[in-house]
């Protein structure tokens, strides 16, 4: 019924063309910056909110001046350099001492900006949403077709061929363009024939958070800048760089284009699914191109990944275990009710960093989006508790199966990739299942989540519910030990270090991989189930973003060169937030800037700085 | 000799010991939890803290309750049903607090009554609106002072009987807020207004709406009434993109929470007129008692009340209330005082109903109108709460204990 009225699909097209216009200049910047830097930026998501932020407040007391329509457009542009002088400092402060760093390093350290102008921005614009006014002479709309339609989002239409063609006559026709396409096709040689590189990247950087404050400026007058804008954007730009290629500017049009109608139309196809459709199309996309449209395969040497090294066994082990073991028990005997929800907390967020350890530092397979696992092994065994009425002994293990599975599918995607495609595929399979979370309200219930999950009567209250975890803990962490000293670990390692000699001497890598992928799923699921149950309930943050940089946050704290490090990582982390988190609001702002500190000044972690130092003292 | 001045010895240190700490008691203050989303819905929440902290100002002033201070331990509960009952366990088992209020998004609230239950502890959902929250979930340890989605509901749709419309659209976020409130209209409209239909549903992402979209497709399905249950910044954008496109000319409006000032002044001088509206309009308020508080809260925080505002301040008096009639903090003796009783409020008696645990405040209902450079309320009347809630037959026919 809907389809077949043409002035109704022409307004929907047109709203999809307006939203990809959008989208495109907030993805074109993170694509240049790509291929320039090969950093992935999440904060490019910041810049956008930034730039939404600055415009909706400084746009209105420009126009108070009366100066006509002119300054709300100077405005704009105005608060687009405010961004981009803004991306120059991060690129001067931050991104210029890791360029050389593991793809992980640079996605948490980008990551840490993310949480610290999160907790900025609401201190510096307030707390409130800010809308902003609508552009003048633009206010009333236009008649398309006998159906009325905004005319400020004809202009959006117009700026993205306007900004594809701005740019495609700077890469073209300037000298710094030159500079910017020799830096996309070999950084190292536009290095050694003399060209400044310092004034080129941060030239880059300028460039592309230009363009990232241009598409939050130019949102104002239809959406109010919010805290959130961040995390929403960034998702979408990275679905745009990926499927269009990294490094593509035409690329990112194309995918932009193509995003936009999905959206547009998607919403009368699946009016409840929008936020999988996107996801989706990435999945299918790196499914068949594993490099998106127009990118092209990254080298990845052997130096790029970083993972545990080989070391002789500790000689007093089974000693330490059984101390550790005997501490872990003794606990409940002085703590108390809080403390021990603390400690067992801690326990199962070691139990996941660990597992995400078997991935990254065993396997060299940097994932992005471990928290999809966690999250299916919650949402499975609440599921479980939900629709089958099942006990807690029997949704543990389906929650488990789930993850496992789940792991199983992703992971069979997964293992074809490598570098930052890998990272992104990830990312998006963790973004999909919290869409479906998110959206599929008749079986997981939406936002509202699942309630009522307690434990069984046997393990309900502090000590017995600590205790069981401790257990869980315990085995699985010595299970994945076990397998990490097997000679899998060791092929995983071969490969990690060297994927062309492990395949030379036989070694099926991309099966490895793929084994690795569910054993790590099924134990973050373990995790999850148990956490579900000391919780009471599960709810799509679960599956989010923040949940897998937290896994990362603990392996990187703890040191990811060790076998113990995530481990440590996740006592530390945790302990942290449970301490300072009752104390300020700007628990976000002191996260990210350890998470920067940690990754610039202290990259082996607490274990790993210890042992250095054991070592140079022995 | 030497025994006896031993035993008085003895005697004496005994007393000290026990007596000292029991001296301390009587001293130390009552510790109440508060968690409540202050970061992600500030516009709502921060009002919201400025009322009960006004509240806590003049009772401890007073010298407190039970011959104690109180002392509020308040938290952001994260906006999320997991971080919020873990931080009501860390308010519960580490601050030791007697009972827990507060809370913004119904989700929220359910999964909050649901831990309520299970730990029994007594918790006042402030502000959560959905039905679940005294219905289908309720639980003796829970309680509502505003007045939920069926009240407020029923009172908008006798609004909608005068005006005529039969095709009605729907828009609500989709969570338990939005789904319960739109359950309800569904309800309601078809029982009392003969010849109604629902033309159309659209359920946007809390905070994730597609205004255009959305709106073009109500657009599409030509309704004569519309019925809206968005707030925030989802309410901003689709007000806007609806007064664009001319969506409001020919439709009557009725719009749940959008007079209350805290959604209201964000839309400018782009408020819908002619909205039919449950909200708050505190600067036309004429009663004494009510005008006084509006009046204190001004000059102790230079700016205007919000609906939080006054919501803060009377969950804060009558929690006082509850404690001194309860005369001790113990869980089962809070319920027993709160069960059924009257409280004497700035904006005048409430009971809360037993059987539901529901409040009898009401809401005030009116028209929105643009006065000045912003929108406030006209032709409002206030509706006591206890003419709309349900019956105690539907009551029991859904509540579980």
């Amino acid at each position: 019924m809907l389809a077949l009225d043409p002035a109704f699909l022409a307004v929907q097209a047109l709203s999809g063309l307006s939203s990809a216009s959008s989208l495109f200049i907030t993805a074109c910047g993170l694509t240049i910056v790509f291929g320039v830097t090969r950093i992935v930026n999440f904060a490019h998501g910041s810049l956008y909110m930034i730039g939404a932020y600055t415009a909706a407040t400084l746009v209105p007391r420009l126009l108070e001046l009366s100066f006509g329509p002119v300054t709300f457009w100077a405005g704009i542009l105005a608060s687009a350099i405010v961004v981009g002088l803004i991306g120059v400092i991060i690129e001067v402060l931050l991104l210029r001492r890791i360029y050389g760093a593991p793809e992980l390093f640079q996605l948490l350290a980008t990551f840490g900006v993310v949480l610290v102008v999160q907790d900025l921005v609401v201190q510096v614009f307030g707390p409130q949403d800010i809308l902003g006014p609508r552009a003048p002479g633009l206010r009333a709309p236009v008649e398309i077709l006998g159906r009325r339609f905004p005319s400020y989002e004809l202009v959006l239409i117009a700026a993205g061929p306007i900004v594809l063609g701005l740019v495609w006559l700077l890469l073209r026709k300037t000298r710094f363009g030159v500079l910017v396409r020799a830096a996309t096709q070999d950084r190292d040689m536009v290095a050694s024939l003399g060209v400044n590189q310092a004034l080129l990247f941060t030239g880059t950087l300028f460039l592309g958070a230009f363009l990232a404050g241009l598409g939050g400026a130019l949102q104002i007058p239809r959406v109010s800048a919010h805290a959130g804008m961040d995390l929403s954007i960034i998702a979408e730009a990275f679905v745009v760089t990926v499927v269009g290629g990294m490094g593509s500017v035409p690329g990112a049009f194309l995918a932009a284009l193509i995003i936009g109608q999905l959206q547009a139309f998607g919403i009368l196809v699946f009016p409840k699914s929008t936020l999988v459709v996107v996801f989706l199309l990435m999945a299918v996309v790196l499914a068949i191109r594993p490099h998106g449209f127009f990118g092209r395969a990254e080298i990845v040497g052997g130096t790029h990944a970083v993972g545990i090294a080989s070391r002789a066994l500790l000689p007093r082990r089974h000693f330490i275990l059984l101390v550790v073991i005997a501490i872990l028990a003794g606990i409940p005997l002085v703590a108390d009710a809080y403390l021990l929800k603390v400690a067992t907390e801690i326990l199962i967020f070691a139990l996941f960093a660990f597992s995400l350890q078997l991935l990254i530092g065993v396997g060299g397979v940097v994932s992005f989006g471990h928290a999809a696992f966690f999250g299916l092994g919650a949402y499975g065994a609440a599921l479980a508790v939900k629709w089958y009425g099942v006990s807690m002994e029997a949704a543990l293990p389906l929650g488990l199966a789930l993850a496992a599975l789940g792991a199983g599918l992703v992971g069979a995607f997964v293992v074809r990739l490598s570098g930052i495609y890998l990272a992104m595929m990830t990312l998006a399979a963790a973004q999909i299942l919290y869409a479906v979370a998110f959206q599929w309200v008749e079986v997981t219930g939406g936002d509202n989540g699942i309630v009522g999950v307690w434990p069984a009567p046997w393990a309900s209250g502090p000590i017995p519910y600590y205790l069981l975890t401790a257990a869980l803990t315990v085995v699985t962490v010595l299970l994945l030990k076990r397998i990490i000293d097997a000679p899998f670990g060791y092929a995983l390692r071969a490969a990690r270090d060297s994927e062309a000699r492990a395949e030379a001497i036989g070694l099926s890598v991309r099966q490895h991989r793929w084994l690795a992928f569910i054993i790590a799923g099924a134990a973050a699921g373990l995790a999850g189930g148990i956490y579900a149950f000391s919780r009471g309930s599960v709810d799509p943050s679960l599956l989010g973003i923040s949940t897998s940089v937290d896994a990362l946050t603990m392996l990187l704290l703890g040191g990811i060169q060790t076998v113990i490090g995530p481990l440590v990582g996740a006592a530390a982390l945790h302990a942290l937030r449970d301490w300072i988190m009752p104390i300020t609001s700007l628990w976000r702002l002191f996260l990210g800037l350890s998470i920067i500190a940690m990754v610039l000044i202290f990259p082996r972690g607490l274990v790993g700085t210890i042992r250095d130092w054991w070592g140079a003292r022995a | 000799m030497a025994t006896t001045s031993t035993i008085r010895w003895l005697a004496l240190g005994a007393a000290l010991a026990l007596g000292a700490p029991a001296a301390q008691a009587q001293q130390a203050p009552i510790k109440i939890g508060e968690l409540n989303s202050y970061a992600q819905w500030a516009a709502f929440t921060v009002p919201y803290r400025n009322g009960w902290q006004m509240a806590l100002d003049e009772i401890n002033a007073k010298g407190g309750v039970l011959g104690r201070k109180i002392e509020i331990v308040s938290r952001d509960d994260g906006a999320t049903t997991g971080s919020a009952t873990r931080v009501a366990d860390e308010l519960v088992s580490r601050e030791g607090v007697s009972l827990l209020f507060g809370s913004f998004l119904s989700n929220v609230g359910v999964a909050m009554a649901d831990y309520a239950n299970q730990k029994k502890i007594v918790y006042i959902a402030a502000e959560p609106l959905t039905d679940a929250v005294t219905m289908a979930q309720g639980n003796r340890y829970t309680f509502r002072v505003r007045p939920n989605n069926f009240m407020q509901v029923g009172m908008l749709v006798d609004q909608a009987k005068a005006s005529g419309a039969k095709r009605w659209a729907i828009v609500a976020p989709n969570y338990e807020y939005g789904q319960s409130a739109a359950a309800v209209f569904k309800r309601l409209i078809q029982e009392r207004v003969p010849g109604a239909q629902i033309v159309t549903e659209q359920y946007p992402a809390l905070g994730k709406i597609e205004a255009g979209a959305t709106a073009s497709a109500i657009e599409q399905a030509k309704p004569d009434g519309i019925f809206n249950v968005l707030f925030g910044p989802d309410l901003t954008q689709f007000v806007r993109e609806g007064n664009t496109r001319g969506l409001f000319e020919d439709a009557t409006v009725l719009s749940l929470l959008t007079g209350e000032p805290e959604w209201l002044l964000p839309l400018k001088d782009e408020v819908p007129e002619g909205w039919t509206v449950t909200g708050y309009p505190w600067d036309e308020v004429k009663e004494p008692k009510h005008k006084a508080f509006i009046d204190a809260y001004r000059a102790k925080y230079n700016d205007t009340p919000r609906l939080g505002s006054l919501l803060g301040y009377m969950v804060m008096t009558m929690i006082r209330d509850s404690i001194e009639r309860a005369g001790s903090t113990d869980t089962d003796a809070i319920i027993k005082a709160l069960e059924d009783a009257k409280f004497d409020t700035v904006i005048g008696p409430v009971t809360m109903r037993g059987i539901d645990n529901q409040s009898t405040m009401g809401a005030w209902v009116g028209k929105l109108v643009l006065k000045g450079a912003a929108g406030g309320m006209t032709d409002w009347t206030y509706k006591d709460g206890a003419s709309f809630m349900p019956t105690e037959a539907e009551v029991k026919a859904v509540r579980k204990d």
